[in-house]
């Protein structure tokens, strides 16, 4: 693949058989494509499976992040159109998981024709409560989270940034590096939290019109099950399946209950 | 301690009865008191993040009994609302993916809603076919730690905060030493162009232009030694002394004299107070203007005439201004008629690094692109010369500024060829007028007239090149 364009700037991994159906899987916020490492090398027997990194994220190009593109969900939406496009994708089965699974409502509403299908993995329209609706957090609750972010950035230095970039000559730098799967530039991180936690895509919801699979866990302290109710139906004719799972990211609590899920829905013709 | 060492006698383990005191208080130590009132939190829970185990030191420090907690609660419910979001994004995924994770700031919330902050660190014990079992935490007070670090990060908060502002108030002190906008000249086009090395201090590079009577313009450009806070008051001084001597008597030879006088008395203070300055008189004649240049210790100025003529013009004799006391300057004038354009600069352009090994861009080069634009206008050689310095990157180190003026064609010709500045094509000329034979005639025709005669500005470049 060619070193050029989305591939080095979202580090587009393709891994799988080239004529089968097409998985992309995208990271919320917090980490980057290794996020789905128990499960992506499983589905790559059954389908070609994209993974990629959020500009910002991993080991996506840092230097192409611009505040004003990401600040709103649409910025990362048209990266993920932009790579359909580029890998010349149909019928894509996207699967986001936390904040991108409004990312891939935001593209799949924009760009119906390249996909086939959602799968949108513990998804909430919006984190903080409003009038009538429950997202189970507050806006001071936002900002806990952004000092937590700063108190935990304190060791991040400006010398790590060649490291997080990719150190093609000195692969061991990055393995020296504890916690070195989900470093990210603080000022990033802060960028993309409020990204995340301050959006509102309810009334994007309704502009899905594929079919549309939620999956959530039975006890997620960020995608709480009314959360995912309400997604579901605001969804016309989506499904929803409920995992027995804890915690936010089930493709790694949870990964042989997650890739059953992705498959069934992913290979069901009917779907 | 059964290890006996050489020369003991096998009862020695037995013996030493004076030493049994201390002995004796560290096998009361045993592991179970060390867990429980350890000097730091433990806590043990399932995969599902369920407390299956804490230690005495921890309900104390949160205010919890251990029924409260032991298969009731999970490690995320004794965080914050903040510190949750981030264990769930951020802490559990890299421990599921790295077995542990260390060091991690995070607040606990006591019983009686105080705040605790803490470091913790995680790692997950494994059955010995490698099953995760149960996750072993390790939580430590960090209050003292946290207060510190927090004072840390508001320090470097203050720092970027005074950072902005100090660059706020540079960007205002250069534009107090720069003209906000180039008087009008009739007859005349102008333009400059100031390429800032630096958003923290105060560059070394100055230009002017202002008008001294109906029909007399000064104008001067040059470069004091170094940059910041010194170099901005030399520039202020030098600027109101050109301008003040030059509203007194304009010969570029006496306002060179008395800036080298004003300068010479800072140098004496402080040998980095000097300069390198061209100065110049530009006067009305005709269609077009007489200019007497001085210059002190500065790069000479670029020609190009509207035949196609470049050449750098000499100003001989100038010394440093305010090196030498008795510094001498001489006058040269030279005459700008329609189409000829000249182009003065700061050392900035021609030293720039071309590459890594420190190669300049220098005068020849200049020189050709000098010839590649000619004939030109200032507004195009300005914006070549811009063009050029971003060309650069991160060779350009040092300040630049270029101040350029040109004698516009008569407006009857720039009307009829719908031509306004250099960089246009000629309307109905070819896609490629520079290729166009009957350039080649024009420039053969050397009268200086033929761009009227054709109705066509020069464009000689390409045939000059090749001469």
């Amino acid at each position: 693949m060619g070193d050029t364009g989305r591939f080095a700037r979202n580090n587009v991994v393709v891994t799988g058989c080239e004529d089968k159906p097409t998985l992309m899987l995208a990271h919320g916020f917090g980490c980057d494509q290794n996020l789905w490492h128990l499960v992506a090398p499983v589905l790559a027997r059954d389908f070609r499976v994209v993974l990629f990194d959020h500009v910002g994220a991993g080991r996506s190009d840092l230097s192409a992040w611009e505040p004003g593109r990401y600040a709103t969900l649409n910025g990362y939406a048209d990266d993920v159109t932009r790579i359909c496009r580029e890998l010349d994708l149909r019928d894509v089965v996207f699967v986001g998981h936390s904040v991108s699974a409004m990312i891939g409502v935001l593209a799949a509403a924009s760009q119906p024709g390249l996909f086939g299908k959602l799968i949108l993995l513990c998804p909430s329209p919006r984190y903080v409560d409003d009038a009538g609706y429950r997202g189970g957090f507050s806006q001071a609750d936002i900002e806990e989270l952004l000092e937590a972010l700063d108190s935990n950035y304190l060791g991040w230095s400006a010398a790590m940034a060649p490291v997080i970039m990719g150190n093609p000559d000195r692969p061991e730098l990055g393995e020296e590096l504890a916690n070195s799967f989900c470093r990210t530039d603080p000022r990033i991180a802060r960028a993309f939290a409020r990204t995340t936690f301050l959006s509102d895509n309810r009334a994007d919801l309704a502009r899905v019109t594929i079919p549309t699979l939620i999956l959530q866990c039975s006890t997620d302290a960020i995608a709480p099950p009314e959360v995912g109710a309400f997604v579901h139906a605001q969804i016309p004719g989506s499904s929803l399946v409920t995992l027995a799972a804890t915690g936010h990211c089930p493709q790694l609590s949870a990964p042989e209950a997650t890739l059953a899920a992705i498959t069934a829905f992913a290979a069901d013709p009917r779907s | 301690m059964n290890t006996a060492e050489p020369g003991s006698s096998p009862a020695a383990p037995h013996g030493g009865h004076g030493e049994a005191a201390p002995f004796s208080a560290l096998l009361e130590d045993s592991a179970e008191d060390l867990y429980e009132n350890a000097p730091c939190g433990y806590l043990s829970t399932l995969l599902n993040g369920q407390i299956a185990k804490v230690n005495a030191t921890l309900l104390a420090w949160l205010g919890y009994t251990r029924d409260e907690l032991v298969g009731r609660r999970s490690f995320s419910d004794l965080l914050t609302v903040g510190g949750k979001l981030y264990h769930e994004t951020h802490f559990a995924p890299l421990l599921s993916m790295q077995g542990e994770i260390g060091g991690v700031a995070l607040e606990l919330q006591a019983a009686d809603g105080t705040r605790l902050p803490v470091l913790v660190s995680s790692a997950v014990k494994t059955s010995p076919a490698g099953e995760p079992l149960l996750i072993r935490t390790t939580i430590f007070d960090a209050r003292d730690r946290r207060a510190y670090e927090r004072e840390l990060l508001r320090a470097r908060q203050e720092a970027d905060l005074e950072r902005t502002r100090l660059q706020a108030l540079v960007t205002t002190l250069q534009r107090s030493l720069l003209p906000p906008a180039l008087p009008a000249v009739p007859g005349l086009e102008t333009a400059a162009h100031y390429h800032f090395a630096s958003l923290d201090e105060v560059g070394g590079d100055f230009y002017d232009l202002f008008p001294l009577s109906q029909n007399r313009w000064g104008l001067f450009l040059g470069d004091v030694c170094g940059k910041g806070a010194r170099a901005a008051a030399l520039t202020s001084l030098i600027r109101y002394t050109l301008r003040a001597v030059a509203a007194y008597d304009p010969d570029p030879v006496t306002v060179m004299g008395a800036l080298n006088a004003a300068l010479h008395q800072e140098y004496l203070r402080d040998y980095r107070n000097f300069c390198t300055a061209i100065f110049g008189l530009l006067t009305l004649q005709g269609n077009g203007f007489t200019l007497t240049l001085a210059s002190g210790g500065h790069p000479p100025a670029l020609l190009i005439r509207a035949d196609c003529t470049v050449a750098f013009q000499p100003t001989p004799g100038g010394q440093l201004i305010g090196a030498w006391g008795d510094a001498r300057f001489i006058a040269t004038t030279i005459r700008l008629d329609p189409g000829d354009a000249l182009l003065l600069y700061t050392d900035g352009l021609t030293e720039a690094r071309t590459d890594s090994a420190g190669g300049r861009y220098g005068d020849g080069a200049l020189r050709t692109l000098a010839r590649n634009l000619a004939p030109t206008t200032a507004v195009a050689a300005v914006a070549a010369v811009t063009a050029l310095l971003e060309s650069f990157g991160g060779g350009l180190d040092d300040d630049a500024a270029i101040l350029a003026l040109s004698v516009p064609l008569p407006q009857a010709t720039r009307t009829e060829t719908g031509r306004s500045g250099a960089g246009e094509r000629p309307a109905g000329g070819s896609a490629s007028p520079q290729h166009q034979d009957d350039k080649h005639d024009d420039h053969d025709d050397h009268d200086g007239s033929n761009a009227n005669k054709h109705g066509v500005p020069l464009a000689c470049a390409v045939s000059r090149d090749g001469a």
